[in-house]
């Protein structure tokens, strides 16, 4: 490459880094700068506060309220939907541990369908289920009714009881197929000879997906668990569609806080601090998960 | 014959997690041709007639249409922009050497590690100086700007990939440095090209919060953003059948298109994941 690279890299790199430098690279420095002021956003009036917007933000009931729903999210929603997410990928792969080792018939018109939800934005899926679960019109309480089971249809969104149960669920219906999808490409790698030996020495279903599957896909199991966690943490297009936080803060994730602090009390300062609370704590999370996953190839040979 | 019964275990499990995926989306596109009445009243039953008006409603008098038109301007803008600019960034990072070339590159990779929280209230107000605020072009470039960070990093690992045997060989026939890049490496990095191309169209296509923040003008809502103030709006109106069928406008074609390139669209996504 010896004539002149100059000129290829100044066209190739400058409008990209432009565009990255301005709305993304500028943004992220100047929400520090902001998170430490007491700034209102309607005048360029704003005062230095130093701590003051995490002191405050520490002891505000409401954001730890939040924090605690993203944490059950973090801790429930990967191991759901993992669960659910090997389980079916193993229904539809490995077949059924008496010597038969291929997977079911039908498998790519199931992935098709468990697949699905994936490519419908968030946000429609979030009125989807908002409709599902109306209390009067939804597909869910006129189910229960029909199968004369009134006593269980409830105000599904509407009881602090229960909304938050009701949009994990959600998450869980939304991301399943996509692990069934992934962890069966990894299924798909595995060698048919170690079933086959499995099957001859009488293994079960239930020891063959928990003894032999698992160990052999558990990089992606890994990886799985960090993006999980990591949307654990945000949550925010499915509440604001379905609950907006409530009923009573009982389905509020920090983003939801972060957006009403900013965007409906306009206290940018303090909705910055939240933001820079949140990059910490997905900091964490893949500090964390960096370390935990350590990488242990299996090699097939 | 116990084979067969064994085999009924794994087949009802998927039938039951098929019929809980399949379900809700048949739903909404059976009850789109409902009456008000039969929606708020039987939520099971199927409608006494077709009543494809109801499309036509949402389409026009919901605003549909003009959502749909929205999202699908500013997705085939900030898509091209997101894989004109990401492909060149990342060929340059990729296959020359220059100082600063590391630099740059975790410049654009570290861009993953940070929640696009963070960004948002300084985000609002660069949008809002360049006078992009409320309009689709704000949204383009943003969505773009911050579709870069896995697409460099996903295409310059492609780019170094490709052997250079092709590109010395173009380079002897008096292949300069613009043509060999669109004539010649351009081509040989389509299949990297078509995964984070799908990655990041259904990435784009799934944004609420950036629209929510960035657009709060009506006429330019994107169709997420739509059926979400619809459904809020028909809670006080009562106008269920408008919304359902909306919701199936929404759905369908999206439904459609993943059907027939399912294969590439599940590749794409799950290459995405192992980032």
């Amino acid at each position: 490459m010896r004539h002149g690279k100059y000129p290829l890299l100044a066209a190739f790199l400058l409008p990209a880094l432009g565009v990255y430098a301005t709305f993304v690279i500028s943004p992220y420095a100047q929400a520090f700068f902001i998170a430490m002021t007491d700034w209102q956003g309607l005048s360029s009036n704003f005062n230095m506060v130093g701590f003051d917007n995490f002191t405050y933000l520490l002891k505000n009931s409401y954001l730890w309220n939040a924090l605690w729903h993203n944490i059950l999210l973090m801790l429930l929603l990967p191991v759901l939907t993992i669960a659910l997410g090997l389980f079916l990928a193993s229904m539809l792969n490995v077949g059924n541990g008496t010597g038969r080792v291929r997977g079911v018939r039908g498998s790519s018109f199931y992935k098709i369908i468990f697949f699905a939800p994936q490519v419908l934005s968030v946000a429609i899926i979030g009125v989807l289920w908002k409709e599902i679960y109306n209390p009067r019109s939804g597909l869910l309480n006129g189910g229960l009714r029909a199968i004369g089971l009134d006593g269980l249809a409830k105000t599904w969104l509407g009881d602090p009881d229960f909304a938050f149960w009701a949009v994990l669920a959600v998450m869980v219906w939304a991301n399943a197929g996509f692990y069934v999808v992934l962890f069966g490409a990894a299924m798909q790698a595995i060698p048919r000879d170690i079933y086959e030996a499995a099957a001859l020495d009488g293994t079960g279903r239930w020891a063959t997906l928990w003894r032999i599957t698992l160990p052999l896909v558990w990089d992606s199991v890994q990886v799985a668990w960090v993006y999980l966690a990591i949307l654990a943490l945000d949550g925010f297009a499915l509440v604001q569609v379905m609950t907006r936080g409530g009923p009573n803060f009982s389905t509020d994730v920090v983003g939801q806080r972060m957006y009403d602090v900013a965007f409906g009390e306009f206290k940018f300062g303090q909705g910055s601090a939240i933001g820079v609370i949140m990059f910490f704590l997905t900091l964490s999370v893949t500090v964390v998960a960096l370390r935990l996953t350590r990488r242990e190839r299996i090699e097939f040979s | 014959m116990p084979r067969e019964l064994g085999n009924l275990g794994p087949q009802s499990f998927l039938v039951i997690w098929g019929l809980m995926t399949a379900l809700p989306l048949v739903w909404v596109f059976v009850s789109g041709f409902k009456s008000d009445a039969e929606i708020l009243n039987e939520p099971w039953g199927l409608p006494a007639q077709l009543r494809l008006d109801n499309f036509g409603r949402a389409w026009t008098h919901g605003h549909i249409g003009q959502y749909f038109l929205n999202s699908a301007i500013v997705l085939s803008v900030s898509l091209t922009l997101t894989m004109l600019l990401g492909a060149t960034a990342a060929y340059a990072l990729a296959r020359y050497q220059f100082p600063g070339n590391r630099l740059i590159y975790f410049t654009f990779v570290g861009g993953m590690m940070f929640p696009v929280f963070l960004a948002l209230v300084p985000l609002f107000f660069v949008v809002k100086q360049s006078g992009l605020l409320n309009t689709l072009p704000g949204l383009m470039i943003v969505y773009t700007a911050y579709s870069l960070p896995f697409t460099v990093f996903f295409l310059s690992a492609f780019f170094r990939t490709l052997p250079t045997a092709v590109a010395e060989a173009a380079m002897i026939d008096g292949c300069g440095p613009f043509a060999m890049f669109f004539r010649v490496m351009l081509p040989m990095a389509r299949p990297g090209l078509i995964s984070v191309g799908i990655f990041n169209l259904l990435g784009q296509w799934n944004q609420y919060l950036l629209p929510v923040v960035l657009v709060t003008k009506e006429d330019n809502y994107v169709l997420a953003q739509g059926l979400a103030a619809l459904a809020v709006n028909e809670g006080y109106r009562g106008d269920y059948s408008r919304l359902f069928a909306g919701l199936s406008l929404a759905i369908i074609p999206v439904l459609v298109v993943y059907a027939v390139f399912q294969r590439q669209v599940q590749s794409g996504l799950t290459a995405g994941q192992m980032k």
